[in-house]
């Protein structure tokens, strides 16, 4: 694919894919509880400026339900389920508002959906969220996993939505966590959610956002990579038809030595006009020596008007790191692989699906959640069964 | 039996400076059970013959045919050329990222007959191919040509070759990155695929070893797009001994 931009970083440098200055680093980006601190709502803000304002306003300004968001939810293993008020001690651990809708959210919501993984064994919880309905909602969830403890929470969407929401996500201690937001909404659906990881030492989360479906998906997930030797794995898939606006602001801070983050996004932008929108900062703070981060987006462009920003940052603040790059492309249909399968006896329809398919394949071969691997894997096949020629 | 009629070829690319005519009056008739050799200088239009019997869409055919059977090859898609029995081992295979070389392999054997093929009999061809190529069974589980080496990717070439059951084949450049062990593997391969099936082979190569393992009946000397002399075999050595430079001074380069 072409055109591409890839590079190894030595330390101490700022980059920017656009340009070789440094932009407003993402350290001194605004985060408060109270709306006024933050910046307003613009296509001016560095916060708001790729999503389509008009489309989300129910969300950024005026109130919203806050009540429960009704779920089921499928738990096995040492897990549980409740909900809590915002004044919880367990609220607010994991990071603070950067930007008006998730404050505002925050605000709305009552009690707090609060998911907690004992140490004692492996869990699993399925949230199946779909039947939102189309008014505008705030809900906020805190996954609170106790130390030594492996679970995965996954997020299965579906339906109609008009939701702001906030994700804590506070691992303890050398726990294994994987958290799955799955989005298969209907084409009308809108979604703002800000995700705010904090993981702990000798600690692991996979996150990944997988986005079949909907409106406006907006899903911006922080890693606070807090003590020695955490590590984050942050993976996004996404299918953006006709119409659809799917935006990712993925923030990774290594804020401690050791720590090892690796960001992998991959999207296919099929309808004619689909929208995609992919920033990756990555910070590699000054107390965080021998740090390993790499993060890519690769975005395959199958239809005529479709369009994908990607903007890898990295700001780096110590000169003792094991190794930071990415990797950013965004490209067509890749000639020489057509033509290869092709000169094989597979027709050109088959061959594009083939190639789509491996595409996004590498993404989700790294969720380790079988039950999302073969949806997906079903659903991927439905979707492709139109791939444009 | 099968008969590949190529009459005079001609083919251009495109250039920032505009067309550029590579192949300029090819005449070559293959018919099954044969074996032609083409060699020539780097650059001199080899690749872009093979590449044009397959229908890549980088090159334009200005002027000639190619038929295949007594069908018009340059009106048939990239496909339907591959489905009618023509192959390309091609020089520089091509890496695709997320597709299993076992999914490849079903995939195109499905599209190739037109049925997908009985698993069972079809994992024990794919296994036994691969054994014959000395491809580790765990390269199924790879993906097509992604970080193979490039003998692997070769010994690749003609695993496909073997699995797909063509009736005409260009190897171009297939011994070229082949160990001594590997090239005499991969010829026994050929050979193999054309007793079996009297396949017809246009064997693209630099060095008259590999010609030591596949016998060719004819050998086409190859300069700055069309064929130069022709000959048996001996030709071959006279090539590697004498070089092309008595072709090269003669031609309007
Ligand atoms: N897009 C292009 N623009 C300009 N020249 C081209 C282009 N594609 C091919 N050519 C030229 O066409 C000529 C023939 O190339 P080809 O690959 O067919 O040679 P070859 O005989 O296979 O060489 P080798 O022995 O090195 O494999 C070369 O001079 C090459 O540079
Ligand atoms: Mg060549």
């Amino acid at each position: 694919m072409a055109p591409s931009t890839s590079a190894e970083h030595s330390p101490a440098a700022f980059y920017n894919a656009d340009a070789l200055a440094p932009i407003q680093t993402r350290r001194e980006r605004l985060s408060s509880f109270s709306i006024d601190d933050l910046n307003p709502v613009s296509p001016r803000s560095a916060e708001w400026r790729y999503t389509p304002l008009d489309r989300i306003e129910q969300l950024t300004a005026g109130t919203r339900d806050g009540s429960d968001i009704p779920a089921v939810y499928d738990i096995t293993g040492a897990a549980s389920v409740s909900h809590m008020p915002m004044t919880d001690a367990l609220v607010g651990r994991c990071g603070r508002p950067e930007e008006v809708a998730s404050a505002r959210a925050w605000q709305d919501t009552h009690n707090a959906l609060v998911i907690t993984a004992s140490a004692q064994d492996t869990s699993e919880v399925w949230v199946l969220r779909d039947s939102l309905g189309a008014s505008a909602r705030a809900g906020h969830t805190v996954i609170d996993v106790a130390p030594f403890a492996k679970t995965t929470i996954v997020f299965d969407n579906r339906g109609s939505a008009m939701l702001s929401e906030n994700v804590e996500i506070h691992v303890g201690e050398s726990a294994t966590v994987v958290v799955v937001s799955l989005q298969q909404w209907n084409d009308t659906a809108v979604q703002l959610a800000s995700h705010f990881a904090r993981v702990g030492a000798n600690a692991s989360l996979t996150h990944a956002v997988v986005t079949l479906g909907g409106g406006v998906v907006r899903i911006n997930p922080t890693a606070h990579l807090a003590e020695t030797a955490a590590s984050a794995t942050l993976l996004g898939l996404y299918t953006a038809d006709s119409g659809s606006h799917i935006e990712s602001q993925v923030y990774v801070n290594h804020d401690a030595p050791n720590t090892v983050s690796r960001v992998n996004y991959k999207g296919a932008l099929r309808g004619a006009g689909a929208r995609t929108v992919w920033i990756g900062d990555v910070l590699i703070g000054s107390d965080a020596t021998g740090t390993d981060s790499y993060e890519q987006n690769r975005n395959l462009i199958l239809a005529e008007g479709a369009r994908a920003d990607s903007i890898p940052n990295l700001e780096i603040e110590t000169g003792d790191i094991a190794g930071a790059g990415h990797a950013s492309a965004t490209g067509r249909f890749d000639d020489e692989q057509l033509f290869y399968l092709r000169s094989r006896g597979i027709s050109e329809e088959e061959a594009r699906r083939l190639v789509v398919r491996g595409f996004l394949n590498e993404v989700l071969a790294m969720i380790p959640v079988p039950r999302i691997q073969a949806l997906v894997h079903d659903e991927l096949d439905l979707a492709l069964e139109e791939v444009p020629v | 039996m099968s008969t590949l009629t190529i009459s005079d070829l001609h083919v251009s690319v495109e250039t920032d400076q505009g067309p550029r005519e590579i192949l300029r009056g090819v005449d070559l008739v293959i018919n099954s059970g044969e074996t032609h050799a083409v060699m020539g200088p780097n650059g001199s239009g080899k690749s872009t013959l093979a590449y044009t019997i397959a229908g890549h869409p980088k090159y334009t055919v200005t002027q000639g045919s190619i038929d295949f059977d007594g069908q018009n090859v340059l009106e048939m898609s990239v496909d339907e050329r591959a489905r009618a029995g023509i192959f390309l081992a091609m020089q520089y295979p091509v890496e695709i990222p997320g597709v299993a070389v076992s999914n490849f392999l079903r995939t195109a054997k499905t599209a190739i007959d037109g049925e997908a093929p009985p698993i069972r009999t079809w994992v024990k061809d794919v296994k036994q191919s691969m054994s014959d190529m000395r491809m580790d069974p765990s390269f199924g589980e790879r993906n097509v040509n992604e970080g193979f080496s490039g003998g692997e990717k070769k010994r690749h070439e003609i695993v496909q070759l073997d699995l797909l059951k063509p009736k005409m084949a260009v190897l171009d450049e297939t011994d070229s990155g082949l160990d001594v062990d590997a090239l005499r593997i991969v010829s026994e391969g050929v050979n193999r695929v054309k007793e079996e099936t009297g396949l017809g082979v246009l064997l693209i190569t630099h060095y008259t070893r590999i010609l030591r393992y596949i016998k060719p009946d004819f050998v086409h000397v190859f300069v700055n797009g069309r064929i130069a002399e022709e000959g048996g075999p001996a030709l071959a050595d006279r090539l590697e001994a004498e070089g092309y430079d008595r072709f090269t001074e003669t031609t309007d380069a």
